[in-house]
């Protein structure tokens, strides 16, 4: 387990590590639920040492049983805690699709009862998980209304989002990118603070093509950024962080003052996220756009395993580069 | 299966009462019915017809701190909770004043406040979110238990057996219940599940099983009351099978051919409200008289109900985009 100590450097788990202890020990409502939590500390060591702080009833091992712990979790959350459900990959979301959309998702909507839980889902490519260790599983939650969605790009907003969603009175999905886990490093605040959720981050300004993306996306287009800034090509990366709700201002913002817009993300295109932005900004900002928007994502195929397999999949430096260029020309 | 109850197993007032919760869910689901017929109901109506003594022998054996996820069929759990003929039949016109505000219709209601968890229409959803809510209790240290079921049809999905696996292996203060009406929808049981007694799916999770007669509400009272206070002494989940027989359609738009006539003949004679009144008057606790007293209170109270529930208002379209998000004022303490 991390501890916060003066300046010291944390990875983009131990953050997540941190959020999780701080709020554990700030309320005692709070709890972890998943498989291979306790003992083993997680299948990406987020909770290493946590069961012997905490005790077996605030770090509970589950059966293998993806909707079932996620149903105990919404039970758990309507009678007043706060579970937070880890799942082992967020792949295994699928099998816990119904309890989430149809329970979490509408509870209150329907009947009033409110569902304040978090369910921590691993994500993303770039680690040879092949087609069921790399998913990107947001678009299909994106499109359910009741949840909110968070996806973290640095150790400072990871702690800060986890924060926020564990004190949110509503279901929180919060999709953590395996990737980043232990490639990125920043020093965190000493004190207690959050990441509010709904605010999109500018992570570069720049005057010529806005890149609206989240994740581990936002690495990529920072270092396209700066290779596009050598050809003269200035380059505003937007990193959502919160996907609901979406911060529109933010983005329209953005698009008004460089009226040229790329959507890039790893889930794959086709009614992705960057579709639904896409379609935003034709109907909130048609009159300053000043070039097609443009649409930065893998293909419609599963994630697949091999090397150069993965490498064709996920989307490079080079396509952004390439797509700002043909944007800057208008 | 049959066992006489005495005087001494259940009280007076217990009886009674629950004698008065089955004719008032009785006469509130016929005067549903009959609204339905006569094109008042939008959407689908779901009874409870010949198997009340379910709900409301359950119901009647838990605490009000006691959490509920009922099955579609138990009206008389929402009448035992507190929920008024007025507030269900609102709930049926799509009222605002139904629990849902319009929101949702029929049996898919729930009240935190009053313990009962919304119904979701995916059967067994609730099961492990019911396994949730004892969850909580036993990490709070409460003496509070959850009641959680099902139909026969339910126990094939997947959550049933996630949250009886769950709530086994963490020996949760829960109580999951079945109620065997032999149909879902038009599937009978010999095609839902290739044993018997649903009761012997509890075997496969470690947990003590239970058949019992559900047409009986002194023995669904007796053994409901039984499961739960293991569940409170911390002695884990028990799971008892209410066997039964579903005497309308799945809804009522559904005429039901498919359910043999001899079938449904058999259990007309295993009528629960009759033979409530068959026990209430052996116990000497009242005669003919007392229950043609009890049948004018309970139409008195659906007129009344029906009244509240016409004169309502609809809510206005707008309102359909309140309410997607909770605000913190709303957690549960």
């Amino acid at each position: 387990m991390t501890t916060a100590t003066a300046a010291q450097e944390v990875t983009y788990v131990e953050a997540i590590s941190q959020a999780l202890d701080e709020e554990m020990s700030r309320d005692e409502r709070v709890f972890l639920m998943g498989e291979d939590i306790g003992a083993y500390g997680g299948a990406f060591k987020v909770t290493e040492g946590f069961l012997k702080k905490y005790g077996e009833w605030r770090v509970l091992d589950t059966p293998l049983s993806e909707s079932g712990f996620v149903g105990a979790a919404i039970g758990a959350a309507m009678m007043g805690l706060r579970p937070v459900v880890e799942m082992q990959f967020a792949d295994f979301i699928s099998c816990a699709f119904d309890q989430i959309t149809e329970v979490a998702a509408k509870n209150h909507y329907r009947w009033g009862a409110a569902v304040p839980m978090v369910i921590r889902a691993p994500f993303g490519g770039g680690v040879h998980g092949g087609p069921f260790h790399s998913e990107c599983p947001e678009g299909w939650f994106f499109h359910s209304p009741g949840l909110k969605i968070v996806a973290p790009s640095t150790p400072y907003d990871a702690k800060g989002l986890l924060k926020a969603a564990i004190r949110d009175p509503n279901p929180v999905l919060y999709f953590e990118h395996k990737f980043l886990y232990r490639r990125i490093k920043a020093t965190l605040p000493q004190e207690d603070y959050i990441v509010p959720l709904g605010k999109a981050d500018v992570k570069r300004t720049g005057s010529d093509v806005s890149i609206i993306t989240y994740g581990a996306m936002v690495h990529l287009a920072l270092e396209a950024a700066e290779l596009l800034n050598k050809e003269g090509i200035d380059l505003e990366v937007v990193d959502l962080r919160t996907l609901i709700p979406l911060d529109k201002e933010t983005i329209y913002t953005s698009v008004r003052k460089t009226s040229k817009a790329i959507m890039l993300h790893e889930d794959n295109k086709t009614g992705g996220i960057g579709a639904e932005i896409s379609a935003l900004l034709a109907e909130e900002c048609f009159d300053c756009l000043d070039g097609p928007i443009l649409r930065i994502a893998p293909p419609d195929t599963p994630v697949p395993f091999s090397t150069p397999l993965e490498e064709f999949f996920l989307p490079k430096v080079s396509d952004i580069v390439a797509g700002a260029k043909k944007l800057a020309a208008y | 299966m049959d066992q006489a109850v005495g005087a001494n197993d259940i009280k007076r007032s217990d009886l009674l009462e629950m004698y008065y919760y089955l004719r008032l869910t009785r006469s509130l689901e016929d005067r549903i019915t009959a609204l339905y017929r006569q094109g008042r109901i939008v959407g689908g109506v779901y009874t409870s017809h010949g198997m009340e003594a379910i709900a409301v022998g359950y119901a009647s054996a838990l605490k009000p701190d006691d959490v509920i996820a009922p099955f579609h069929r138990d009206m008389g759990a929402f009448l035992i909770r507190g929920f008024s003929p007025g507030e269900i039949i609102a709930q049926y016109l799509g009222k605002r004043t139904g629990p849902t505000k319009g929101k949702d219709g029929n049996v898919h209601m729930g009240d935190l406040k009053r313990g009962m968890l919304g119904f979701v229409s995916h059967l067994a959803d609730n099961m492990p979110v019911a396994a949730g809510a004892a969850l909580a209790f036993k990490i709070r240290g409460e003496s509070r238990v959850a009641f959680a079921g099902t139909g026969d049809g339910g126990t094939s999905r997947g959550d049933f057996h996630e949250a009886m696996n769950f709530a086994a292996v963490r020996r949760l203060p829960v109580v999951f219940f079945c109620t065997n009406n032999q149909y879902a929808y038009s599937t009978p049981l010999r095609y839902q599940m290739a044993i018997t007694d649903v009761v012997d799916r509890a075997k496969a999770y470690g947990m003590p099983g239970e058949i019992v007669d559900g047409n009986d509400v002194a023995a669904v009272y007796l053994a409901s009351k039984r499961a739960v206070a293991k569940a409170r002494a911390g002695e884990g989940p028990t799971f008892l099978e209410f066997k039964t027989m579903r005497m309308h359609g799945h809804s009522e738009h559904d005429a039901a051919k498919y359910v043999p006539r001899e079938l449904l003949e058999e259990w007309k004679t295993k009528d629960p409200v009759v033979r409530a009144e068959h026990l209430v008057a052996q116990l000497g606790y009242g005669d003919e008289s007392y229950f043609h007293e009890v049948g004018e209170r309970v139409k008195k109270e659906v007129d009344a109900g029906t009244e509240f529930a016409e004169q309502s208002p609809l809510p206005e379209g707008p309102e359909t985009l309140v309410g997607v998000f909770a605000t913190e004022d709303e957690v549960q303490p």
